[in-house]
């Protein structure tokens, strides 16, 4: 059996608006539902809902032999509720045609994996029941924010029951092997690893519009006959932002008629089938385990987490967030856990990196604010503003009761009279 | 390669940046092997000549006999320069700008037939008058040494340049460390503007400290861009030495630091402190230098009630500037229009966290500083804030911003400089 499996990411963080140390202490809302509104609206004209039509298409005209799945953030679902409520229109169509597969991740789209197991799987198991909710189907393979993985992270996704996770077929940790068989974690043999295929694709994710790349232009054709080169492959994962169509790539490129000519192609010319995570777990066997112990990602040629973490600001800024977990733990206002959860977005981070100081259009790209500094800046302030609130908050809610004040008096009495009982 | 190089001021007598900038090119250029004769109007005697040849155009004798000379003078009219529109006048100047008024006999004295000019190589009010014996002298200079090419920083210097070029057909590089609107925003002094246009037309190349500098050039002086070329200072001469912080207050220290002129942006400081003020009292602002703006500056604090915070010291030298970079947390550079600007290469140095202006040529090499546009006051304030109990903010910036002013070496500046001549001369 050779398959290729599609998996499209689609994510938009609550970007935060300029927040200004005036605003500590008086302004507590802080997302930018203008810009946010703005970003979702262009993308989903751009990307969205011409994409989803596209596959829509796609499905029905092969029959239901064309598959692909998505990994569609809490964050951006919640913007989509609330922006562009035609988008979750058009994925509940996707979803109906039973070729599609959404996998399971963390709400908002977070890096809790590499700090609180408990906040990990909490918002596993929301994005999970969000999931549920609006496409009727439960996620049943499991994908990281920015598909980050370690042996570490694979033992949490085991315990929480998932049978696959999918992460990057890392060069340095696949050495002389590669991306196209399953493989297993070293000691959880039933999780199940699928990696993605770096440089197909990437060949349509990053290549696809440049001039200057050998493979330009890339046509369905040309794509079919790379596919048909490689040896005994068992499974091609080509796993990408699902913005590649129409916002990455503009529509201008070509990117969406590529996209409509490469499943027929497939079929003609090939004896690929497509496939989605889930049948790939029932169909394959795992032909080795992977030793991951430290993390890998998709970001970059280092493929590792140090678009997100590493330099002073982001390393100091990760562990705030994470400072006020035991303290929103004693919280049942919603608002709270809401701006919490939303400030774990990695985005925030990754606005914050330094590493692109020499190179790096594409993270720029990504990037509103003109320098990490700036980013650090806001975030800081924002989260100075919600310990103010939480410490407040806090106070009220532990200020104790009649009945509590009563007890203490009588345990303080019950101290005083000890040492007259060990007298007697 | 022999670069015949025409100043105004060589260190350790400097009023600005100019020198500095003089001193940090010449010294990496011998270094790389270069012969460099540098002219001053007047030299002192205690230069460092570690770096370049020191000639003072005060020792020059001029035969002005000569029909050249005649001619030159007699089509010269004097325009006094009013001492405010003047570059980098310092305390110490502006009380020869006054005495100077009563010692003009210089002048009548000139044609008599051989003689020495004792120039003052201040920026008096005299000064357009020196720019225009400077050149004379220039044209004795060119002739008296063997050189390769001819090197004019700024625009006092532009027509001893030109002078330089007509007499030994040599190329000239001219370098625009400021233009007049730098100087003085859109009232310019037209004699100055006019002296600028004329170095600028007559050179072979211009070199510019930065892509502001040298956007102004283009647009406001209309050169060729073919023919302007941006080469940034470098950063690693002449750093103060680090003096051990001796802050007798508690408070954090957030500093200004320069002449406080319209194009310094101090009102733009003094506004962003009142803002910083409103909502965290445990700071202290230091405008430190002297200017024509800082008696408004005093009122200005004063008027907003901020002045138990705020301070001002006066013109700070040599080692107070030293002292007053030690016990600052953080510097602020607002400049309305900086050429390139030195000052904050020195904080970081000094190992404090700086925010400029998006409006300074040192905003296009450096990345570890926080960048504002001048006018923004709330991004300023909320820069200051952060850098203020931020702690990961400012340990970044103090660790990584010495690290970068070590890497912006003047010996690249030399280099950039030198293939720029060999082009001029092939």
């Amino acid at each position: 059996m050779k398959s290729i499996c599609f998996y499209f990411q689609v994510h938009q963080p609550f970007r935060l608006k300029p927040y200004r140390f005036f605003d500590i202490g008086r302004n507590h809302s802080y997302f930018d539902d203008i810009q946010n509104a703005w970003i979702c609206r262009r993308v989903a004209d751009k990307c969205y809902i011409p994409t989803n039509k596209l596959m829509l298409d796609l499905i029905k005209e092969n029959n239901g032999a064309f598959r692909i799945s998505y990994s569609i953030s809490g964050t951006a679902l919640d913007q989509f509720e609330k922006f562009t409520p035609d988008v979750i229109d058009s994925f509940r169509t996707l979803a109906e045609t039973g070729c599609v597969e959404f996998m399971a991740e963390t709400y908002t789209h977070s890096l809790a994996s590499l700090k609180s197991k408990q906040e990990f799987i909490d918002q596993v198991k929301i994005h999970s029941r969000k999931i549920e909710s609006l496409f009727g189907v439960k996620p049943k393979v499991f994908r990281n924010t920015e598909l980050i993985y370690s042996d570490e992270i694979g033992d949490m996704v085991a315990d929480m029951g998932y049978t696959a996770q999918i992460t990057e077929g890392a060069k340095h940790i696949l050495g002389w092997r590669n991306s196209n068989h399953a493989y297993s974690h070293p000691e959880r043999k039933n999780l199940k690893l699928l990696l993605k295929n770096f440089q197909l694709s990437d060949d349509i994710a990053f290549r696809f519009s440049q001039h200057t790349w050998p493979g330009f232009p890339l046509t369905a054709d040309k794509y079919v006959d790379w596919l048909n080169e490689i040896e005994n492959p068992e499974c091609i994962n080509l796993f990408m932002d699902y913005e590649t169509f129409g916002e990455h790539q503009w529509k201008e490129t070509g990117i969406f008629e590529f996209l409509k000519h490469l499943p027929s192609r497939v079929f003609s010319h090939s004896n690929f089938s497509f496939n989605t995570p889930s049948e790939l777990v029932q169909n394959l066997n795992p032909v080795g385990e992977m030793h991951v112990p430290t993390p890998i990602s998709w970001a970059d040629e280092e493929r590792d987490l140090t678009a997100w973490l590493g330099n002073d600001l982001q390393d100091d800024a990760f562990n705030q967030i994470y400072e006020f977990e035991d303290k929103i733990r004693k919280i049942d206002d919603l608002n709270f856990w809401i701006d919490w959860r939303y400030l774990q977005t990695s985005d925030h981070f990754y606005y914050m990196c330094t590493k692109w100081f020499s190179d790096g259009d594409v993270h720029k790209y990504f990037n509103h604010y003109d320098s990490p500094y700036e980013a650090y800046m806001n975030y800081a302030n924002v989260l100075s503003d919600l310990r103010i609130r939480l410490d407040d908050a806090l106070i009220v809610s532990h200020l104790p009761t009649m009945e509590q004040t009563k007890k203490d008096l009588v345990r303080k009495e019950s101290i005083i009279e000890a040492p007259i009982s060990k007298i007697k | 390669m022999r670069i015949l190089m025409f100043g105004w001021e060589y260190p350790p007598h400097i009023t600005g940046g100019l020198g500095t900038a003089c001193f940090g090119l010449t010294k990496a250029m011998v270094t790389q092997g270069d012969e460099v004769i540098f002219i001053v109007p007047k030299a002192y005697g205690d230069e460092s000549t570690e770096a370049a040849r020191i000639v003072s155009a005060s020792d020059i004798v001029v035969d002005f006999s000569k029909d050249f000379y005649k001619e030159y003078w007699n089509n010269l009219s004097y325009i006094e320069v009013n001492s405010t529109l003047v570059p980098y006048v310092g305390v110490d100047d502006f009380y020869n700008v006054i005495n100077n008024r009563f010692k003009k006999e210089e002048k009548t004295t000139l044609l008599e037939s051989q003689r020495k000019y004792e120039f003052s190589g201040k920026y008096g009010p005299s000064l357009l008058e020196e720019v225009e014996r400077y050149a004379m002298i220039a044209a004795e200079i060119a002739q008296q040494y063997e050189y390769d090419i001819i090197h004019a920083h700024d625009w006092l210097t532009y027509k001893a340049g030109v002078i330089a070029k007509k007499i030994s057909n040599k190329k000239l590089v001219i370098h625009v460390h400021a233009t007049e609107f730098d100087r003085s925003g859109e009232h310019i002094n037209q004699a100055v503007y006019d002296i600028e246009r004329y170095g600028m037309d007559n050179a072979d190349h211009i070199v510019c400290v930065s892509d502001l500098t040298r956007n102004i050039v283009i647009s406001r002086y209309g050169q060729d861009p073919n023919k302007v070329t941006t080469i940034y200072n470098g950063a690693n001469s002449l750093f103060l030495n680090e003096v051990r912080a001796d802050k007798a207050v508690k408070e954090k220290i957030v500093t200004f630091l320069g002449r406080v002129t319209f194009q310094k942006g101090p009102d733009y400081f003094v506004e962003a402190a009142a803002k910083v003020l409103e909502y965290d009292k445990n700071v202290r602002f230091v405008m430190a230098g002297s200017g024509d703006m800082l008696n408004r500056m005093v009122a200005l604090v004063a008027k907003k009630r901020i002045s138990k915070n705020f301070h001002f010291t006066g013109f700070l030298k040599g080692d107070e500037v030293n002292r007053m970079f030690a016990m600052s947390d953080v510097y602020v550079m607002p400049s309305v229009s900086e050429p390139f600007g030195i000052s904050p290469l020195e904080a970081m140095n000094a190992r404090v966290p700086v925010i400029i202006s998006k409006q300074s040529g040192v905003s296009e090499v450096l990345k570890y500083a926080i960048k504002v546009d001048f006018w923004d006051i709330d991004a300023m304030a909320n820069a200051i804030y952060s850098l203020l109990n931020y702690p990961a903010l400012s340990k970044m910036f103090i660790k990584k911003g010495k690290k970068e002013v070590e890497s912006i070496r003047w010996e690249d500046s030399a280099n950039e400089l030198r293939n720029l001549y060999y082009k001029l001369l092939s």
